[in-house]
């Protein structure tokens, strides 16, 4: 067996291996809405986290405070929270498009510490627990390991998510115009589209991948207050490796450095938090327009 | 200008000599840290048009070396500083070399990440001592004979080390290096083709800014006698951001002004918990949307307008264009 010359078990192995691909679809999920919006926006989005772990808690109030169970609020998280974003977007980030993108890094800086401030201040540091629903509880014995129902419900989710909204820009007429506005905006606006509100669609989508995120991870992780800023940490190594340029590109990269994550946690754990980071060290010594950029 | 730079520094020298007679001397030690941390920042920053997320490793690491060795080894503080500030300039030397391959938001990411990386490490290495961090650093005597338990005499030191700080930088912006300096902010293409090797320049600026961060770092840890987690921390990168954005960026006095301001109002605030974390955030939502020049910044723009002083104005300009010229060569198409 190959286990055995490997010196490790394969439940931890593949264990830490579907962590990993969980970690992975996740960062996927987040690096395609920071490319969304930087493509659209020109803006790094630093409150995607803040915007993530929102998604998990408001799913969490749905549920303590209106007993609205995970179904639904698979939907309606993202949805109140992209409306949330969407606000943000028209009446704060619309003002500096013309500005160079660091502001609209120092001011998604600052919305973020808005965010979690207003979160911690609410519910303090201490963590809280999301229950799986019903139906995905327990797992499956796949003779080799056991499979937890919902740890493989949340990758193929994520997937299909990330699939999706990749179909969705490059092959609907819809996508089209949102790849149009990203190459000129002036031109597209000349064709009678209404690009402001393209704008703010688009930011919307990006925050709502983000809280949809969230809402996946609350039952995986804790919900809590500061989630989002480690995650948001990690993702922008991941999108510094991957390159902002390319939709495939953010999602491949986020899915491969989950798995990679996963594997330094089984041989060796003490790098596991920082490996992202040295492989982002490597990529910009080798090719520093990163994997999947364009120079 | 020069004349004016000179009363200004023999007024603000003479407040500060007397200043911990009139308030309290750790407080005042605290500003002066912060004050050179953001410094060190603003060049990098405000002249170099850089945006570094992740300053707050150099100030952390100078921090634990320093306590390390004062405490472990028994270096005297002067010592203990040098080792700190070396400790800060090779972690810069190693990160400003891959940062500044990327430009603009890249970069911002890039160090970002490296920060977090030191965090990380500091979390498990065993010598930082973890989530205690190390405590109880002994202040020592500097040169061997003169006794820093004292505060006052400590506040001294410390406005001693301000000040070579403060004057380093400060002689850096106004030098041919500055000037190269602000032209590669500029239009970096045109620096690159007049035969500058503008990589060299980047590089050279952020190990300086890592180096001065790296003796803010180090001050602080004399003046607490404790060297923790919070100094490696992403808030502390984004605190000195704050310091450096409200006081003005790219003016010699701004980050001083910043600095004095946020640490004052964390002082006030401490008791309130996560409502630091709000009002930072709000006061950063402010700068970005209404005031993008800040505080000094701004005073020297209306003080121009006053005048019709040409020099004064352009200074101004200046701060208002700090980071709106990116790098040309970034992947992405602008908008």
């Amino acid at each position: 067996m190959i286990f055995d010359l490997l010196g490790v078990p394969p439940q931890a192995l593949l264990g830490q291996l579907l962590l990993g691909l969980i970690n992975g679809s996740f960062y996927a999920l987040l690096s395609l809405g920071l490319a969304l919006i930087f493509g659209m926006l020109n803006i790094i989005n630093f409150a995607h986290g803040a915007l993530y772990m929102m998604g998990a808690f408001v799913s969490w109030m749905l549920l303590t405070y209106l007993g609205i169970p995970f179904w639904p609020s698979l939907i309606l998280a993202p949805l109140i929270v992209a409306l949330f974003g969407m606000a943000l977007e028209r009446t704060m980030l619309s003002k500096l498009y013309h500005l160079d993108h660091l502001y609209g890094l120092l001011l998604t800086f600052g919305l973020a510490l808005i965010i979690e401030g207003a979160f911690r201040t609410m519910y303090g540091v201490s963590g809280r627990v999301y229950p799986i629903p019903e139906i995905l509880r327990g797992g499956t014995n796949l003779g080799f390991m056991f499979l937890p129902n919902y740890r493989a419900f949340v990758v193929v989710v994520a997937l299909f998510v990330c699939l999706g909204v990749w179909f969705f820009i490059e092959r609907t007429r819809i996508g089209s115009y949102l790849r149009a506005g990203t190459e000129n905006p002036e031109l597209l606006q000349a064709f009678g589209i209404n690009v402001p509100r393209m704008i703010t669609l688009t930011y919307g989508l990006g925050v709502g991948l983000a809280a949809l995120t969230g809402v996946l991870a609350a039952p995986i992780y804790q919900v809590h207050p500061l989630m989002g800023f480690h995650m948001i940490i990690v993702v922008f190594a991941v999108v510094v490796i991957g390159g902002l340029g390319s939709m495939l590109g953010a999602i491949v990269t986020g899915l491969l450095l989950g798995v990679v994550e996963g594997f330094t946690r089984v041989f060796y754990p003490e790098a596991s938090a920082t490996v992202v980071f040295i492989i982002m060290a490597i990529v910009l010594l080798l090719r520093p327009q990163g994997l999947f950029g364009k120079r | 200008m020069e004349r004016n730079h000179l009363i200004l520094a023999v007024v603000a020298v003479v407040a500060l000599l007397i200043a911990p007679h009139l308030l309290y001397s750790v407080f005042l030690m605290k500003v002066l840290c912060f004050a050179l941390f953001a410094c060190a920042f603003n060049l990098l920053l405000g002249y170099g048009g850089l945006l570094s997320f992740g300053h707050a490793a150099y100030f952390g690491s100078a921090s634990y070396v320093t306590a390390h060795t004062m405490k472990v080894w028994g270096f005297t503080p002067e010592l203990g500083i040098i080792a700190g500030m070396l400790a800060a300039a090779l972690l810069g030397l190693v990160f400003g070399w891959l940062a500044i391959r990327r430009a603009g938001i890249y970069f911002a990411m890039v160090t970002l990440a490296f920060a977090q990386m030191v965090y990380f490490y500091a979390l498990q290495a065993p010598f930082t001592g973890g989530e205690d961090g190390i405590q109880a650093v002994p202040r020592g005597e500097l040169f061997g004979f003169i006794d820093l338990r004292d505060d006052i005499s400590l506040y001294y030191f410390v406005l001693a080390l301000f000040l070579i700080g403060f004057f380093v930088l400060y002689r850096t912006v106004y030098s041919p290096f500055g000037q190269v300096l602000k032209a590669i902010r500029e239009n970096e293409p045109r620096a690159i083709s007049l035969g500058y090797r503008t990589n060299h320049f980047k590089l050279a600026t952020f190990v300086l800014s890592a180096t001065f961060s790296g003796m803010a770092g180090a001050a602080t840890v004399l003046v607490f006698q404790l060297a923790s987690l919070t100094y490696v921390e992403w808030q502390m990168s984004g605190e000195v951001v704050l310091m450096t954005l409200l006081g003005g960026m790219g003016t010699v006095l701004g980050p001083v002004v910043g600095a004095a301001l946020v640490v004052t109002l964390q002082t006030y605030l401490a008791p309130f918990g996560a409502w630091v974390t709000i009002i930072l955030g709000v006061i950063f939502v402010i700068c970005v949307l209404l005031f993008r020049r800040g505080i000094v910044g701004e005073a020297l723009a209306r003080f121009a307008f006053l005048k019709n002083d040409k020099a004064q104005l352009q200074r101004s300009d200046v701060a208002e264009a700090t980071v709106t010229k990116e790098a040309a060569h970034d992947p992405v198409k602008p908008l």
